[in-house]
């Protein structure tokens, strides 16, 4: 590994694959640091090792991702796998840990590009072996090519139900269901936002053909599905949920669930980033601006790390922030920048106009995100319930940190990611407050769980302190 | 347990030799522990500290460290972020680790 790295990318999915190219291309020497083992992110995972027949069953959005990944290959930006990064801070040094060892290296610029995780939506005994993200379950198909081999529901809300749905029911899995949770009222609060998603408009034709797909060939689409429950003792055996003011229930081994997604944010808040709630998304994004300028100099962030707009947007994005990059480092000119950008910039604003209307479409009823029952666990690595979180409150503690220090939640090795949204809402619902005055858990670096002989063996501390 | 099976229809895979708990067992090369696993059909990878109730892998990119296992002697690995090697030693862990 050199030490003079002028852009350091964390992450390999679209966006950061497509910023490395630009960069690379235009003569920066960059590295891109990415905790799998092969090149794609999430969306496009195995996109180099899956066989044929299994890229055919995902569909065309997936193969989309080739180009992407051989264009990255011949770019020359320097590539490091299976690395995890765990701390990055105002002086542009990255803690990185790869094969049990750390060390430290230091960049002129940084591109965060690590993407989203799905949004934790607690709710009865969804810790239950059996019950997986519905994303999770399509990375063990990229990847290994698995599928359910019984029947299996799927359950949230967001596009990837319907593709997902679509992509087993031509494996031949047998779906059982569809539940989608957006309440009825969604599709009004969405309609005044169609003429202009309509100027996007093959999302929305992408979306009513899976839906019509699966129509014609049987498979269960309920909407505005609510109170949904996992049933079982050691193994989800059952799923129940509410449905046209009747209680009903799914014999199934399989619960695959999604309330869409958002923008992982803990290495750019450990590296003291600004952070915004974004009421639209109902979730915290890293403040930037157009480029990807971050609030601390030489951060940039991009893609859905940032802003969830889905792959072919994080692939302009990184783009965008690529040519940013080569400006701040004096490689070329600011007209030439804004030429350079001007078509991605272009593309960018065109897909905007979806926006609001997905974003309607699927919003989550605030009661669902603050309302869980007292025995739901909330926080999955130290099992703290919600019960224990409002006790807590009731308490006098009254922001997530001071619930966080006196219950442990959010202490347990995911350090936080599954739980930080959800006691937030708990105690702004319970204080009267609103999450944005509650705030969110500080976040402190390592940001991945560090092991301590790594840490006594890190190297490239000296180099970095020069 | 919710059984997962191939969609790769054409082709057999390579094969690799590993242990699950002590059994050795045959899984297709190329895929992670936390695949491997649930392709066998075992339906928890880990059982909590606290109250030791059964865990399996929920997000499968790294994100929600439900899936640590403990792998060649070392705990609290995220299955679904290492990739399976012939004489792999893999342990569905049981409490904090060692």
């Amino acid at each position: 590994m050199r030490e003079d790295y002028d852009l350091a990318v964390v992450g390999a999915g679209p966006t950061g694959l497509a910023a490395a190219t630009v960069a690379a291309e235009h003569g920066l020497r960059v590295a891109v640091f990415d905790e799998q083992e092969v090149p794609g992110g999430q969306v496009y995972r195995a996109i180099e090792q899956a066989p044929a027949a299994r890229a055919e069953l995902l569909g065309p959005d997936y193969r989309a991702g080739r180009d992407l990944v051989a264009d990255f290959r011949a770019s020359g930006a320097d590539y490091f796998p299976a690395t995890q990064v765990w701390s990055l801070n105002q002086r542009l040094e990255l803690g990185l840990l790869h094969t049990g060892a750390a060390r430290m290296v230091t960049a002129r610029r940084v591109l965060i590009a690590n993407g989203a995780q799905e949004r934790p939506v607690p709710f009865p005994d969804w810790t239950l072996p059996g019950v997986m993200y519905a994303g999770g379950a399509q990375i063990l198909m990229k990847s290994a090519g698995l599928i359910p081999g019984q029947g299996v529901v799927i359950a949230g809300t967001g596009p990837l139900l319907l593709l997902l749905g679509w992509q087993y029911h031509r494996a031949g899995v047998a779906v059982q269901a569809i539940l989608e949770t957006a309440p009825r009222r969604n599709l009004w609060r969405a309609l005044p936002y169609l003429p202009q998603a309509l100027l996007a408009h093959h999302y929305v034709t992408k979306g009513l053909r899976l839906e019509r797909y699966l129509q014609r060939h049987g498979v269960p689409v309920h909407k505005a599905v609510s109170d949904l429950r996992a049933l079982g003792s050691d193994q989800l055996q059952a799923v129940e949920y509410a449905h046209r003011d009747s209680t009903q229930r799914i014999d199934t081994e399989l619960l695959l669930v999604q309330f869409g997604v958002i923008p992982q944010t803990h290495l750019a808040r450990a590296a003291g980033c600004e952070h915004r709630w974004d009421p639209a998304q109902q979730c915290w994004r890293t403040t930037a601006d157009a480029w990807g300028n971050t609030s601390v100099p030489g951060i940039m962030v991009a893609g859905d790390g940032a802003s969830i707009g889905g792959a072919v947007a994080a692939r302009h994005a990184g783009r965008i922030a690529a040519f940013a990059a080569l400006h701040e480092l004096a490689v070329i000119g600011a007209p030439e920048r804004d030429r350079l950008a001007a078509a991605d910039l272009k593309w960018l604003r065109a897909d905007l106009h979806i926006r609001p209307f997905l974003e309607a479409l699927f919003r989550l009823p605030d009661e669902l995100l603050a309302q869980a029952a007292d025995e739901v666990v909330i926080c999955r690595c130290e099992e703290i319930t919600a019960g224990q979180i409002r006790d807590a409150v009731a308490d006098g503690h009254r922001d997530p940190n001071q619930v966080k220090f006196l219950t442990r939640c959010g202490m347990g090795p995911c350090q936080g990611r599954q739980c930080s949204d959800s006691v937030a809402q708990l105690v702004a619902a319970a204080t009267g407050q609103s999450i944005v005055d509650v705030g969110a858990y500080r976040i402190r670096p390592p940001v991945k769980p560090l092991p301590v002989a790594a840490l006594a063996n890190l190297s490239g501390v000296e180099e970095a302190a020069e | 347990m919710p059984h997962f099976t191939h969609c790769d229809k054409a082709g057999e895979p390579d094969w690799v030799s590993v242990s699950i708990d002590g059994e050795p067992v045959r899984v297709a090369a190329g895929q992670s522990v936390a695949a491997a696993v649930l392709a066998q059909g075992l339906s928890w990878t880990r059982r909590t500290p606290l109250s030791g109730t059964p865990r399996a892998p929920l997000c499968m990119m790294g994100v929600c460290f439900e899936c640590l296992m403990e792998i060649d002697g070392v705990a609290n690995r995220q299955a679904c972020q290492v990739t399976v090697a012939d004489g792999m030693r893999i342990r569905r862990q049981r409490g904090a680790g060692a």
